[in-house]
């Protein structure tokens, strides 16, 4: 294959590898800190690429063209909205399930997903429909023979690799770092050791929720394109990368984000079928892992949870 | 004057004056009401309302009728439980029913086995009417073969010759590959590759680098709005130039919403006219608007109200019965419509001859001939 081809896959499977890792790590921090699946994560990728949305749309009411300012008002407004509806979601419906079976977070979860979902397509305005998404980054293209590197591509690039360091470094350096892994790693102890439980729950609900709205923009910078039911597969996936990592390893995440995204482009360019398998191939790569390795990729040491 | 009594009957309707007590008669209307393509459906769902409302405001007609409106999602199986819904409930006596191919295929085998009689308003897919030869089935507007004949022709004769195709992999997308292969081979045009997709995909950057190395002019899509949008999207990204061919899933006010400027210069092709120049285009349009919808009737509205008129007129002229309102559709010959002379042939379809060739121009969709690239000021490959 042209080398340009090959470097123009490598970097599509980067984008997507960024942009799963986003949203796996939130569902690994949440199984961490509570041993619980919140299948509504999807939807508050969604919500907070609709949040992005319409803080755009209400700065360009107001006069606001300059597309740095539009951007920093759009990020600040979607994470920090996102991490106040995570930190709800967690107060409302997560911590009082503590003590009842897994299933039932599960479940409740889920339907707090779909109300979301359906609350975006119902009000807001023509919401059934895909939105175009503002392109604020600058569109130039680098060319190195069939390779098209757009400015915007790399920047976002950059974006969600520097907020999965910041993630890591959060959780090794911080004090907020070591309660979450405290209370992850034993609840009782922690809060014994005068580590405040709920309010590291709350926190961690928070950090994940707003790289779910991190995601979500991103995904609408990249894609130039958003829609109400986005949060479904992105959900799925997502979920799929946090177990095939190990569910509750930060790291596991990531590597099962680009993990997924590599089985995604393999199934789409290097196989012989059609390409609408390529999910079915990459899901089945991940049925495969799973039982040739039950507790995930980097499973989730008992001393080092989270 | 027809259109002068329309607009008194929309006046009486509007002012709220009482009406005599009549019996009450129920049709099912089923479309998409949520989902990728629920504009297409909000907008059947109206202008078939708009048919009941006006006949409804009209003194002369022997019945109220009472619009039963149910949601298939787009779905097969959802399809098939509101169809059954609908069919199994005798108050009701017909149906004006489906956008979605893959939907109305599963359904016509309910209407069949409870005899509701349906007439299909927007699906387009053949072989809803022709793979089998149900009497409770009918066709107001045409299908994909007439769609993908005159396309092929069309495009190969503005001289392109190299394709690259995308289809999704529901029938819907797969029966449109399947014609316009035919059709393109017969006219000369050469496939260089065939991609097929998932209805509800999000990324297409492998197989737009794939299509990238194939260096296609064109790029044949057949799939509904939401993947459209995302594909014409992306090429973009990936500095894919072609020419961005679309079906009519995508003639839509939303495709354009979606892309905005990116839009510019895509063509489709849709049988019928646009509702502004059908025959009783402007009357729909007028009336429509009157009721302030809060959606447009999109490319199919006009075809839904046309199939609720005609369901209504069979059953003021026979009575509500399943039966009878059957043999009364299956007769229809030369009827005028707002869509134009509705005939249905052997199979219950209506034979629509015009496909109007679409191209988007400056944020809308224009009929090609009005635009500016069949007059030669723009052109669909820029230099």
């Amino acid at each position: 294959m042209d080398p340009g081809l090959l470097a123009q896959h490598v970097f599509n499977g980067l984008m997507l590898g960024v942009i799963y890792a986003l949203v796996a790590v939130g569902f690994t921090l949440f199984f961490g800190v509570m041993d619980v699946i919140k299948f509504s994560h999807g939807d508050v990728v969604m919500l907070g690429a609709f949040t992005a949305l319409a803080v755009a749309a209400g700065l360009t009411g107001m006069g606001v063209t300059s597309h740095p300012l539009m951007l920093l008002g759009m990020l600040v407004v979607a994470l920090g909205l996102m991490a106040v509806v995570g930190a709800l979601l967690a107060r409302l419906l997560v911590l009082p399930l503590r003590g009842a079976p897994a299933i039932n977070v599960l479940l409740i979860t889920l339907m707090a997903g779909t109300v979301i979902r359906e609350g975006v397509r119902l009000f807001y305005p023509q919401g059934s429909n895909p939105k175009p998404f503002p392109r604020l980054l600058p569109g130039g293209t680098v060319e190195i023979g069939s390779f098209t590197l757009r400015h915007d591509s790399a920047i976002l690039f950059v974006i969600g690799v520097a907020a999965i360091v910041g993630v890591h470094l959060t959780l090794a350096r911080t004090r907020l770092g070591l309660a979450i892994r405290a209370v992850a790693q034993d609840p009782e102890t922690a809060s014994a050791m005068g580590i405040p439980f709920t309010a590291t729950v709350l926190a961690t609900f928070a950090i994940g929720s707003a790289l779910a709205a991190l995601a979500g923009v991103v995904n609408g910078l990249y894609y130039s394109e958003i829609s109400f039911n986005l949060g479904l597969l992105l959900g799925a996936i997502g979920f799929s990368a946090a177990v095939v990592g190990g569910l509750g390893n930060v790291y596991g995440a990531i590597l099962g984000g680009f993990l997924f995204a590599a089985l995604q482009t393999i199934g789409a360019v290097a196989l012989p079928f059609a390409s609408a398998y390529k999910d079915v191939f990459a899901f089945a790569a991940v049925i495969v892992l799973m039982a040739l390795r039950p507790a995930g990729l980097l499973a989730e040491r008992s001393a080092e949870r989270v | 004057m027809k259109s002068a009594s329309l607009s008194v009957a929309l006046i009486i309707a509007l002012a709220g004056l009482p009406v005599q007590a009549k019996d009450t008669v129920r049709i099912a209307f089923i479309g998409p009401l949520t989902g990728g393509v629920s504009a297409n459906g909000l907008g059947g769902r109206n202008s078939a309302d708009l048919a009941v409302r006006l006949r409804n405001a009209d003194a002369k007609t022997p019945y109220t009728y009472e619009l039963v409106v149910l949601d298939d999602e787009c779905k097969p199986n959802v399809g098939v439980q509101v169809a059954t819904k609908a069919a199994a409930d005798n108050g009701i006596v017909a149906g004006v029913t489906h956008y979605c191919s893959t939907v109305a295929m599963a359904a016509v085998e309910v209407y069949r086995k409870f005899g509701l009689p349906v007439v299909v308003w927007g699906a387009v897919l053949p072989d809803i009417t022709y793979a089998s030869d149900y009497k409770e089935v009918h066709r107001v507007n045409g299908t994909m073969i007439n769609q993908n004949e005159a396309a092929a022709r069309f495009m190969t004769g503005l001289k392109f010759k190299r394709w690259a195709v995308i289809h999704d992999t529901t029938d819907y997308g797969k029966g449109h590959n399947k014609y316009f292969s035919e059709d393109l081979a017969k006219s000369g045009g050469q496939i260089l590759g065939t991609f097929g997709v998932t209805a509800d995909q999000q990324d297409f950057s492998a197989e737009l680098t794939k299509i990238k190395e194939l260096k296609p002019e064109v790029i044949y899509f057949a799939g509904l709005t939401p993947i459209g949008v995302r594909i014409r999207s992306q090429m973009d990204k990936l500095g894919v130039k072609a020419v961005f061919q679309g079906t009519s899933g995508i003639v839509s006010d939303a495709f354009i919403e979606g892309l905005g400027p990116l839009a510019e210069g895509v063509v489709a092709f849709r049988e019928g006219a646009p509702a502004e120049k059908l025959p009783g285009g402007r009357v729909f349009l007028d009336a429509y608007t009157k009721q302030k919808y809060p959606d447009d009737p999109e490319a199919y509205g006009p075809f839904a109200f046309a199939a609720t008129t005609l369901v209504m007129d069979a059953i003021d002229k026979v009575g509500p019965d399943r039966k009878k309102v059957r043999a009364e559709l299956n007769r229809t010959r030369d009827y005028d419509s707002i869509v134009g002379k509705i005939t249905f042939d052997d199979h219950r379809q209506n034979a629509v001859p015009l496909i109007t060739k679409f191209v988007v121009q400056d944020g809308k969709w224009l009929v090609w001939e009005d635009s500016d690239y069949a007059s030669g000021k723009r052109a669909l490959v820029k230099k």
